[in-house]
């Protein structure tokens, strides 16, 4: 019996089968055992069925298959379900699900330590703790997937695609929610973000620390518990993201804290708290990009400079920008204020007069919290009237001297 | 109840004639009409709006219910002479008045809003709600302040002093508190602050329904909760309805007690 095995297992595995097993939920043939019997440059078929069991470790430059109704289940028990050792992984079409989660360790659906070449696309992770977990490893490519959290709160969840120590990273395509970050970057080289949608996660949509020359293009971050936060990171690049519905008061469209020479273009900044908030951020040049409807557009904290806003569209914000300082170390030129109040005798559609952004009040709110009460009363427009007119408290050289008469034509 | 019914279609009439009224809807028309023509933005119509709504209808109310009064001095003295009593008479002067400009309002607001296909949103229904209180609160105010004082500009001046000071001077009697008292939890001081007062209340109403990106951070939170809550409706619509009362049934007194 033991010989006929072996023998059809050598028949199995002979050339005309050469670099495809097929793993099933029962039998002798497991997801494990096809695993362990993998070769170099094999792919596994993941058949139909639920495959329970977490720790698959792999070893071998294999690509793993899932067909359609195939799902690796965890149970929440044990640990990682699939940790990549080695060079030249492949995920196709696989689900996965049910990670456990701890306190100590980061279990992940997918985890990969120290390699490179790993490529996960078209891949479904449900109620993974954290999903896609990538440890200092080059050359990596995230893609198409769906990642789903449990929904868990801040403490309690991991995030959805996770890069520790990375370089040349591309993520994308990809929908992640329920998590606690969707996309979190750190010590990341070379990271490339586009058209992810990450929305509804816990608390920051992206968040990336320490990650320097990364680009970040056509991404959606909607309605995450506290929007994205990007910090002490150098030569960043986001380019027509939207921001939305990232509400809430601790809550961000986009945090820049501490980041240097960064290029901000055609983003979407809509129903955001705080659409844009600037900390100790620096040579940055935030042009065409579009504040509707937010809280406050532009919030710009004394230890800013070097910030140039140009060609951007400010529309319908409650305050469009702010700042705490009376120094203004920033430029700002030909952007459209719906709040502008100027006229333009010689009709070329940049305004006359020069507009400052910065009301009286917003600098009242910013330092006393509780007067945001008075908002819209005739005392308020009264005393920004006479602010306008006088400048005593809000900086004067924080000013547009080219308002836009119209809002430029729309990119998205 | 049957003699007020009979007065206050006397009174209405009376004042259906005036040419105030005319352009009191007219003006709300126009304003409504262009705001809604010349800014894209709904938010920023009824901010627009709301601006002038607050500003416009006490003091329309305060000028136009103290005049009222005094204007219909000889009308008052002849009704008294017949077997009609005070409340009969005062009840039907105050309606008489009040509810001409309320309906002058609905309409001019209401009717460009209804063309612009706009009269069912949340902001402009609340609009038209709190502007209909703020109206019912001035003219009550404006009538017991026209009965009280006897001659007809210190009338004018003590209903003008009253309108700058719930429009105007109460805010900067909050901002100063909030300066003032910086350092200490003011939320729930504040929220009584704004409850006391018609015009902050109605303020307060409006930019919940639409511009709560205003009401931000803690005191934004602590606003939302309290004004989106049962008990905070409770005794937002109690406050305006005590201002309604409380001036109209002092007022009654007054007048009772008149000698003409």
């Amino acid at each position: 019996m033991k010989h006929l095995l072996i023998i059809a297992l050598i028949l199995w595995m002979s050339p005309a089968y050469a670099g495809t097993q097929k793993a099933y939920p029962t039998g002798a043939s497991t997801l494990r055992t096809a695993l362990s019997n993998a070769r170099e440059g094999d792919t596994i078929l993941v058949m139909p069925g639920e495959h329970s069991g977490s720790g698959y470790d792999i070893t071998k430059r294999i690509t793993i298959i899932g067909m359609k109704g195939a799902v690796v289940d965890g149970h929440s028990s044990g640990g990682t379900i699939f940790l990549v050792n080695a060079d030249g992984v492949a995920f196709r079409t696989l689900t996965i699900r049910n990670v456990a989660v701890s306190y100590v360790d980061d279990h992940a659906a997918i985890k990969v330590l120290n390699r490179v070449g790993t490529d996960i696309d078209g891949c479904r992770i449900e109620n993974g703790f954290f999903a896609i977990y990538l440890s200092k490893s080059a050359n990596c490519r995230v893609a198409n997937n769906t990642i789903i959290g449990a929904m868990r709160d801040e403490s309690n969840s991991g995030n959805g695609i996770h890069a520790w120590t990375c370089r040349n990273i591309l993520v994308t395509g990809n929908t992640i929610t329920g998590h606690r970050d969707g996309i979190y970057f750190e010590f990341m080289r070379q990271g490339t973000v586009l058209n992810n949608h990450s929305e509804q996660n816990a608390r920051y949509g992206l968040h990336f620390m320490f990650s320097d020359s990364c680009s970040y293009h056509n991404n959606v971050f909607a309605s995450n518990g506290a929007g994205v936060a990007v910090m002490f990171s150098h030569v960043v690049e986001m380019i027509g993201n939207t921001f939305r519905n990232n509400w809430g008061p601790t809550s961000y469209g986009l945090l820049l804290k501490e980041i240097k020479e960064g290029h901000l273009k055609d983003n979407h900044f809509e129903r955001n708290s705080i659409a844009i908030h600037a900390e100790g951020a620096g040579h940055f040049l935030i042009e065409g990009n579009t504040f509707i409807r937010n809280g406050y557009g532009l919030r710009i904290l004394g230890g800013c400079e070097e910030i140039t806003v140009v060609r951007n569209t400010f529309d319908g914000n409650t305050f469009d920008v702010t700042t705490n300082s009376r120094e203004s170390f920033n430029t700002f030129s030909g952007n459209y204020w719906s709040s502008y109040e100027g006229y333009d005798l010689d009709h070329d559609g940049v305004g006359d007069v020069p507009h400052h952004p910065v009301r009286l009040y917003s600098q009242l709110v910013e330092q006393m919290p509780s007067s945001v009460i008075l908002l819209h009363t005739a005392f308020i427009t009264m005393l920004d009237l006479a602010e306008r007119i006088i400048p005593t408290v809000t900086p004067d050289l924080l000013v547009d001297n080219k308002p836009l008469m119209k809002p430029r034509a729309q990119q998205q | 109840m049957k003699t007020t019914a009979l007065l206050l279609k006397y009174v209405v009439r009376d004042v259906m004639r005036s040419r105030w009224l005319a352009l009191y809807l007219i003006f709300f028309a126009a304003v409504t009409e262009g705001l809604l023509y010349f800014t894209g933005g709904e938010a920023k119509t009824v901010v627009g709006l709301m601006n002038v709504v607050l500003l416009l209808i006490p003091l329309a109310a305060a000028v136009f219910g103290t005049l009222h009064v005094h204007h219909n001095r000889d009308f008052v003295e002849l009704m008294l002479t017949q077997p009609v009593s005070r409340s009969a008479i005062y009840f039907a002067l105050y309606l008489g008045v009040s509810l001409p400009f309320l309906i002058a309002f609905v309409v001019g607001i209401g009717v460009p809003a209804a063309i612009h296909g706009v009269v069912f949103n949340p902001p402009i229904l609340t609009l038209l709600a709190a502007g209909s209180a703020l109206t019912m609160v001035f003219f009550a105010i404006a009538y017991l302040i026209g009965v009280v004082v006897q001659d007809k500009a210190a009338a004018m001046g003590v209903a003008f002093i009253s309108w700058l000071s719930f429009a105007v001077l109460y805010d900067g009697l909050i901002l100063a508190l909030t300066v003032i008292f910086a350092d200490y939890p003011l939320e729930k001081a504040t929220i009584a602050m704004v409850v006391l007062n018609p015009i902050d209340l109605a303020r307060i109403i409006v930019m919940l329904t639409f511009d709560y990106a205003a009401l931000m951070g803690y005191t934004g939170a602590v606003f939302q909760e309290f004004f989106g809550a049962a008990t905070g409706i409770i005794i937002s619509s109690s406050s305006l309805i005590v201002w309604t009362l409380l001036p109209v049934f002092i007022g009654r007194r007054a007048f009772g007690r008149k000698d003409w």
